[in-house]
């Protein structure tokens, strides 16, 4: 009997991200967390899998301010001390912190008009990166999930799904992996942390080869054996884990940012936000579908002035030249760029120059793909208090983030013989910033 | 006002208050005391007449200014904006315009200080960056690098012949003057900390002032920063010797007020004035020489951003984050 459910228990997506995360080989006893691999059958209603697209999410932990950013208000009671600087498209200007940027946005589009209501660090996350309200009790597959299901490969031989971002440390609203939910762990995160590649183990040198390929036969015998009378899901993802293992480890320079040449190493400094830029930009040419890059933090209640000089000052250049090379080798017109945030920042600015939170009338930033390069897509009033034209939200943003990617977010997964929508029916994509 | 030398800081009291509008950010009040000088969040200095409360607006930046000094004879006015500009403005007249305008700073200018013979200026800014200029031509005379962060302040030693500068990582240099290799006074460690949640570094010197002897500084900040964010973190006030940097005392509040010292002077009565704002509100601290606890402090209506006491010492002014200007005789 074939069981098509989908593995939700936790302790086997625990033991996935842990496989994942941690020690591979000297992993695979503990590896049984694929239980739900193959029952998210391959069957998509009405999608489109274009299988050479990737999305490259930016995800600016904390709340960037977007007067800081994409929607400056120099000289309003509400704009802080920073000027507006000319883009490369005319008459568009972004904030002077982001000078490197502003020479890429003939490559780029600004979404000006999100009023998402929301000021809660958690669920703004779990609201962008799911395109869903967040309701307690259910679970919706993260952006990543999403995007991994629908543009890999069946063969591809990395995960689909890899999330870059900093060691966690303190208080710290991240989420450490994202969850595929009904889609099956297969399509949730590998995490890399501080653009280290994952902790391969390699097999101990007392086992030679032909020792290792014996092993091999003998835990393939007993795994036919075992599925002529009985298959499940737990012995599919047991075999899943195996060949992915391996698969890993024979391509485990494709997580080695070292790799990379001195002066591309030099091009995108020696921050941390860096290093991980050019790790994205690695993966994205091997050809990973998904690839998130965390940058905290931005949650600047206090000092909002001082700390966007810090944390932009670490964004903009490594993030310009990551646009840039990805135009120049050919992959932006493939390659779905978003930078985006879990909230924005009040415009008004309190008594320790900070901004609090803010889901009214804020920014995302998005490129590449099918995305309208050059674009502004809705308004705000003189000081940003409010959108004035076009008002959209974080499923607007997740619809139009899959459709620039080739995939119908209109459709449906067909998971265990249920339909499951890509995203919210409730929404839809901005059409006019698609070409 | 009464007499400096016999001030009496448990008689402060509010003389005035000038509504400019938007909150303020710094201010400053000229030798001669006709005017007060204010930023403000807008890109403008409000002149305050002392005499009948009229306000001028001073257009010439194109940022938020917190830097001010005036030439000895009061004719003077220097401005350093968050725009990098360094402005000259002969303050005669009713409307003053600007007589040079010097793009000084890739950056913020943090902050300038006058020579006390009025002959040179310094600047300093988020180039990292100590600049020291002509007050008569607006040319750049020297150039000082060392600091690896952010440069909050600058001040002279009485004779001009050096400069004080800390920075963002409580940083302290000496420049002798037209000497470019600094010497490193000290770090004033109670004032930084790296956050490693936030990531970023917190705190810094934010302000600066000499002993009228001329052998103790005095640097104000936040200290024991317990939530980086929200700017959860006490007043302090960090006083070291002049001559080996050594720290003499951190000057603090008994209740452990949360804030930022954002202004200090040594006040010619013989005490260290400070004032704080932050999410403990606004006061103005009084702190003796040889005590770590203030020995009187001063409600504000509104959090602190810029203190400048008068020259005479009767009187001090800050500028608030309510958008007033308010007076207050110390006693």
């Amino acid at each position: 009997m074939k069981h098509h459910r989908p593995c939700r228990l936790p302790e086997h997506a625990v033991s996935r991200r842990a496989f994942l995360g941690g020690g591979l080989l000297g992993g695979l006893g503990s590896a049984a967390g694929l239980g739900g691999v193959l029952t998210a059958a391959p069957a998509i209603a009405g999608q489109v899998r274009s299988r050479s697209r990737r999305v490259l999410n930016i995800f600016l932990h904390g709340g960037v301010s977007q007067l800081e950013t994409w929607d400056p208000k120099p000289n309003t009671d509400t704009g802080g001390p920073f000027r507006a600087i000319q883009t490369t498209v005319p008459g568009l200007h972004i904030c002077e912190l982001l000078p490197f940027t502003a020479q890429q946005m003939h490559r780029l589009s600004i979404v000006r008009s999100l009023d998402t209501r929301n000021g809660d660090h958690a669920r703004g996350v779990t609201e962008m990166t799911t395109g869903r309200g967040r309701m307690p009790g259910v679970e919706h597959p993260h952006l990543g999930a999403v995007a991994a299901r629908s543009l890999m490969p069946d063969d591809f031989p990395l995960p689909g799904h890899v999330l870059i971002r900093s060691s966690p440390g303190g208080r710290n609203v991240e989420s450490e992996f994202h969850s595929a939910a009904w889609l099956g762990p297969r399509y949730a995160s590998m995490v890399l942390y501080d653009a280290n590649p994952p902790k391969f183990e390699d097999r101990p040198g007392e086992i030679t080869d032909e020792a290792d390929m014996r092993r091999n036969g003998i835990r393939q015998r007993a795994n036919e054996r075992f599925l002529q009378r009985r298959r499940t899901a737990e012995t599919e993802a047991y075999n899943f884990s195996f060949s992915q293992a391996r698969e890993l480890l024979s391509n485990r320079h494709v997580f080695e940012v070292s790799r990379e040449s001195a002066g591309d190493q030099a091009r995108y400094g020696t921050s941390q936000f860096g290093r991980h830029c050019l790790l994205a930009r690695r993966l994205l040419e091997h050809g990973v579908p998904y690839v998130q890059v965390n940058h905290a933090d931005y949650d600047t209640h206090h000092e909002n002035f001082d700390f966007h000089i810090e944390q932009l000052g670490e964004f903009d250049q490594p993030f310009a030249t990551l646009v840039s090379d990805l135009a120049d080798r050919g992959l932006l017109s493939n390659t779905l760029i978003c930078v985006m945030s879990e909230f924005g920042r009040t415009p008004k600015i309190n008594k320790t120059y900070g901004r609090d939170h803010w889901g009214t009338a804020w920014s995302v930033l998005l490129g590449g793909a099918s995305i309208q390069p050059g674009a502004v897509i809705g308004k705000t009033n003189a000081n940003g208090t409010e959108v004035t034209d076009r008002v959209v939200d974080h499923g607007h943003i997740f619809h139009t983030i899959l459709r620039g990617a080739g995939v119908d977010s209109a459709g449906e997964f067909e998971i265990g013989g249920r339909t499951f929508p890509v995203a919210d029916p409730a929404r839809q994509a901005i059409t006019e910033l698609l070409t | 006002m009464t007499g400096a030398m016999t001030a009496d800081p448990q008689q402060t009291k509010l003389l005035r208050e000038c509504k400019l509008g938007r909150p303020l950010t710094g201010c400053h009040w000229d030798v001669h005391s006709r005017y007060v000088y204010c930023g403000a969040e807008d890109f403008l200095i409000h002149r305050v007449d002392m005499g009948d409360g009229g306000e001028t607006l001073l257009a010439g930046h194109e940022s938020w200014v917190r830097a001010f000094g005036s030439s000895p004879d009061g004719e003077m006015l220097y401005s350093g904006g968050y725009d990098g500009r360094l402005i000259f403005w002969p303050v005669a007249g009713g409307r003053p315009e600007p007589l040079r305008v010097i793009d000084a700073h890739r950056g913020w200018i943090r902050a300038l200080a006058v020579s006390r013979d009025g002959r040179k200026l310094a600047t300093c800014g988020n180039d990292r960056l100590v600049k020291e200029w002509d007050a008569a031509t607006g040319q750049l005379l020297h150039e000082y690098a060392g600091h690896e962060s952010h440069v909050y302040n600058v001040h002279y030693s009485p004779d001009a012949g050096c400069l004080y500068s800390c920075d963002l990582k409580g940083v302290v240099q000496a420049w002798t003057s037209g000497v470019a290799q600094p010497q490193a006074l000290t770090t004033v460690a109670q004032l930084h900390g790296y956050d490693t949640t936030f990531r970023a570094d917190i705190g810094g010197a934010r302000c600066i002032a000499l002993h009228a002897d001329g052998r103790q500084l005095a640097f104000g900040g936040i200290t024991k920063v317990s939530n980086a964010f929200a700017g959860v973190g006490e007043i302090a006030v960090a006083v070291v010797n002049v001559a080996d940097g050594k720290l003499q005392q951190v000057l603090q509040s008994k209740d452990k007020t949360v804030g930022t010292t954002w202004g200090v002077s040594w006040h010619p009565g013989g005490f260290w004035l400070g004032l704080t704002g932050g999410g403990g509100g606004g006061w103005l601290y009084f702190w003796k020489p040889d005590s770590a606890d203030e020995f009187f402090r001063f409600r504000l209506p509104s959090d602190g951003r810029g203190l400048s006491v008068s020259p005479d010492g009767a009187g001090a002014a800050v500028a608030h984050a309510d958008g007033q200007l308010r007076l207050y005789g110390l006693g």
